[in-house]
């Protein structure tokens, strides 16, 4: 689904939510090649557009890359009934995540002040000496209003890691990776359902599986 | 008047950076509507209005990095123009009926933290408006802390705002001071250690200077250069060439050149095509260092150092050694102004394996480059001039550079350095190439 189409569908439902109506979601979206600027984001940090579409977008973070292979998923989720708490809520979906690798026998992790979640994959070009770097293997950027959250975060499952070169100077920044890269072969389905799992568990929802949005918005 | 707080966002977060303002001075506000935007741990939020009125003078510029409970701006409920007050510095120290934050590293120490406000600061109209709208942050810490009646200080500031000066003056008077200073001693802990958020400049403008965020960009060119230093153990040879063949070719070929293919011939794909040659001889200096091991690229991927706006980039010829010099020439045109475009398709700027940057187009005679990591040497061509040289006892003109590289000497030994770069040089001299 188009980044915009996808967006629109959250305000949708974030408004709701803002007037306490409504119930909290969690979508699960597949973009088309797509490059997104966060608030903290600035556009002169994209190298090449290469055929992809550039959106401004309202969440956190600086650039990123969405495309065919990566698990988005936006939670659209009343805070004031949760935490009401911005650490603690970027903390949980970290969780999540590393709870859904684990399933795969992968083991990642947090690197304080770095949001995001990490594993230690085998340096390709390995500078510094050491044969082993963290990399990312999933991003979190979200948006608030009125504690109503949009955005999320993206996993990598098989997305095509050279397109993130687009984004950033070449070798500048910690690598990308993903679980296929890692040599997990995962059928994303599999992986939203575990994903659905764990977010219910840690966010103690009871999650109820709702059809495709794209089949209703064609 | 209501002030605009920032507000507490978690038990975590102590401090976030105004990112948006989506209203600006004299705006009317609805209470509840968005007013300005924070982001914290990649969280953008809303913030919205605590109050209905007209929003005065905004406090934080976009960008600034401010602690929970900091006034950002203020609204006046009865329309009437909001009070102008110092522009608050990037951290101010909190207010101290801020909620406890259990978790939060303590502020930095007022005195590190919040200097006083430039003097520079022209003088606002004086407005009618209670006085606490004209102290700042810092001047009614001070007066909390020290159990200072402000209504006693005499305001020298602008517009008679009391200013952490009158504040200190004030604390001077022996009457006022005694009692006040005791209390202070008494009561006030040990200092706190600076809050250990890493990415908050301390750093206050002030009349002679400006402050502005790095770009991304500019962020990840400084860590690359940090951690090359760091990484590699730098030294760089200097050899001087003679450029006169090259120059001679150049000549010739320039105007054919230029009317064949629309572009200038340049010294670049020379040294370019010459520094492939020495590659092919000395493979190491094309290899990189992957802890204990040395790996060999097969391939000879040239990295050519683009200038930028902004930054620099280094795109890559892939197998440079298949190219003749009307190729590399090629090559480094198209890259070079697609970098400047930022139109680089992905794979253009990976897998280099050898850089070459040629500062001498910016008049540079030599210079000690740093390396491209993981590569292990970078080449630096320098500006060719004509010289006066001395050839077998007489005095000639020759077109002369230097050619500096900076090798690593964890791999590669000063001899091997100089051999490499002295093939540079030889080819160069020597040039036998008659079609480019």
């Amino acid at each position: 689904m188009r980044y915009a189409d996808a967006f629109q569908i959250q305000s949708d439902l974030a408004a709701e939510r803002k007037q306490g109506r409504g119930v909290d979601h969690l979508l699960f979206v597949e973009h088309p090649h797509v490059v997104t600027i966060g608030r903290n984001g600035h556009e002169r940090n994209i190298l090449s557009r290469a055929g992809m579409e550039v959106y401004e977008s309202d969440r956190g973070g600086d650039v990123t890359y969405h495309g065919p292979g990566q698990i988005v998923g936006y939670p659209i989720i009343d805070l004031r009934e949760w935490k009401r708490d911005v650490g603690a809520y970027v903390r949980a979906i970290e969780q999540v995540l590393i709870d859904t690798l684990a399933c795969y026998d992968i083991s990642a992790h947090r690197i304080p002040g770095m949001t995001g979640v990490w594993t230690v994959a085998p340096a390709v070009e390995a500078a510094s000496g050491s044969t082993q770097t963290d990399a990312k293997i999933a991003a979190i950027g979200v948006h608030l209003s009125r504690w109503v959250s949009t955005h999320g975060w993206a996993l990598n499952v098989n997305t095509e890691l050279r397109y993130f070169q687009s984004i950033v100077p070449c070798g500048l920044t910690k690598p990308v990776t993903s679980m296929q890269a890692l040599g997990v072969h995962a059928d994303p389905e599999e992986v939203k359902l575990i994903l659905a799992h764990h977010f219910g568990k840690i966010f103690d929802f009871e999650m109820q599986a709702e059809p495709a949005m794209e089949t209703v918005l064609v | 008047m209501t002030d605009v707080v920032m507000p507490q966002m978690g038990e975590s977060i102590v401090e976030g950076t105004l990112t948006k303002w989506l209203k600006k001075t004299g705006d009317k506000v609805e209470r509840d509507e968005p007013l300005f935007e924070i982001s914290t741990d990649k969280v953008d939020t809303e913030i919205p209005s605590p109050a209905a009125g007209v929003l005065g003078e905004l406090l934080v510029q976009e960008g600034q990095t401010v602690q929970v409970n900091a006034v950002v701006a203020r609204i006046s409920e009865d329309g009437a123009a909001a009070a102008p007050a110092a522009p608050i510095p990037a951290v101010p120290a909190p207010e101290q009926e801020a909620p406890k934050q259990e978790a939060a590293p303590p502020p930095p120490p007022p005195a590190a933290a919040a200097p006083p406000p430039p003097p520079s600061q022209p003088a606002p109209e004086p407005v009618a408006a209670e006085p606490a709208g004209l102290l700042s942050p810092l001047v009614r810490k001070m007066a909390r802390e020290n159990n200072i009646d402000l209504s006693k200080v005499t305001g020298t500031g602008a517009g008679g705002r009391i200013t952490k000066d009158d504040v200190t003056a004030y604390m001077k008077q022996p009457a006022a001071a005694a009692p006040a200073a005791q209390a202070s001693v008494s009561t006030q802990p040990a200092p706190p250690p600076p809050t250990s958020a890493v990415l908050v400049g301390q750093a206050q403008p002030t009349a002679k200077s400006r402050i502005e965020p790095m770009s991304n960009m500019r962020i990840k060119i400084a860590e690359h250069m940090v951690m090359s230093k760091r990484v590699s153990a730098h030294v760089t040879t200097v050899h001087r060439v003679d450029m006169t063949r090259v120059a001679k070719m150049r000549a010739k070929h320039k105007e054919d050149f230029a009317a064949r293919y629309g572009m200038s011939l340049t010294f670049l794909p020379f040294v370019a095509r010459a520094a492939v040659e020495a590659l092919r001889t000395y493979p190491i200096v094309n290899a990189s260092i992957d802890g204990t091991n040395i790996v060999y690229h097969n391939e000879i991927n040239l990295g050519i150092a683009v200038a930028l706006e902004n930054g620099l980039i280094v795109p890559v010829i892939r197998n440079a050694d298949e190219k003749n010099v009307l190729g590399l020439q090629r090559s480094i045109v198209d890259l070079a102004s697609r970098a400047r475009a930022r139109q680089l398709k992905p794979d253009e700027i990976q897998a280099g394996t050898f850089s070459i940057t040629n500062f001498g187009s910016f008049g540079s005679v030599f210079a000690t480059p740093v390396i491209n990591q993981p590569q292990v040497a970078i080449l630096g061509v320098g500006a060719v001039e004509k010289v006066p040289v001395v050839i077998d006892d007489a005095i000639a003109i020759r077109s002369q550079a230097y050619l500096a590289l900076s090798f690593d000497h964890r791999l590669i030994d000063g001899a091997l350095g100089d051999q490499f770069t002295g093939k540079v040089k030889s080819v160069l001299e020597n040039w036998s190439e008659e079609v480019l």
